[in-house]
């Protein structure tokens, strides 16, 4: 999949993965894909909560060798 | 639709209660929550510019998982409360959980108010210049002002 940003959150704990992913997307255009790797299992719930609750879209929730790749479109 | 909010008391200034005011705070206004914390009595202390200070510490701690079972008589020892600290902070280190100047700093980012109870730091005589900037001082009645329009109010 296409993405216009990456951010690699990999060894981060929660909150920060969801705090840095906010922060990631605030200089991105509306209708671009963030691509998150997370190492922290809890964000696979969270990042879906994240996008329910801001009106982002998770377009994608995939694991790849322990890693979490999450495809975030900017509202 | 209308912005969300959250309030949140935190009267605690150890290391472990330090942690879930700049969690919760840091986390809702990534979500898009308009975030106050109302720091009071002991909690005055997670403002200070230095916050080596703050500590942790195993004695009346009972729920605090230690490497090996100490008793009352050990933990009490000189010295016991700097290591635990020291212990906790490489522990919170090795699993990627940020530092709380690094939380307290993605608040402030993110735009939390923080409001530090004025009367509280008459009681402890504390100089204001060793707190952050970006602080408001104010009372429980300028607190209640944000608080009584809150989706999540918390005391920690």
């Amino acid at each position: 999949m296409n993405f216009d940003k990456e951010f690699d959150a990999s060894g981060l704990s929660c909150p920060l993965p969801i705090v840095k992913t906010k922060k990631a997307l605030v200089d991105m255009e509306s209708g671009q894909v963030l691509k998150v790797i997370s190492t922290d299992c809890g964000s696979v719930k969270d990042m879906q909560a994240f996008a329910d609750q801001t009106g982002n879209t998770l377009l994608s929730t995939t694991e790849e060798g322990g890693k979490y790749i999450f495809m975030m479109k900017k509202k | 639709m209308t912005t969300k909010k959250m309030a949140i008391i935190a009267t605690k200034g150890t290391l472990d209660m330090a942690y879930p005011p700049f969690i919760l705070a840091s986390t809702a206004a990534a979500l898009g929550y308009d975030v106050q914390i109302f720091f009071t009595f002991y909690g005055l202390q997670l403002l200070r510019k230095d916050l080596s200070d703050v500590k942790i510490s195993p004695l009346a701690n009972p729920a605090m998982p230690m490497p090996v079972p100490m008793p009352v008589m050990v933990q009490m020892l000189p010295g016991m409360e700097s290591m635990a600290t020291m212990m906790m902070k490489q522990k919170l280190a090795k699993h990627g959980v940020a530092s709380l100047e690094e939380l307290r700093d993605l608040c402030l980012e993110a735009d939390v108010k923080f409001i530090a109870c004025q009367m509280t730091v008459d009681l402890f005589e504390f100089d204001k210049s060793e707190f952050i900037d970006n602080v408001e001082y104010g009372g429980a009645s300028m607190f209640f002002g944000f608080a009584g329009e809150t989706d999540i109010c918390l005391f920690v």
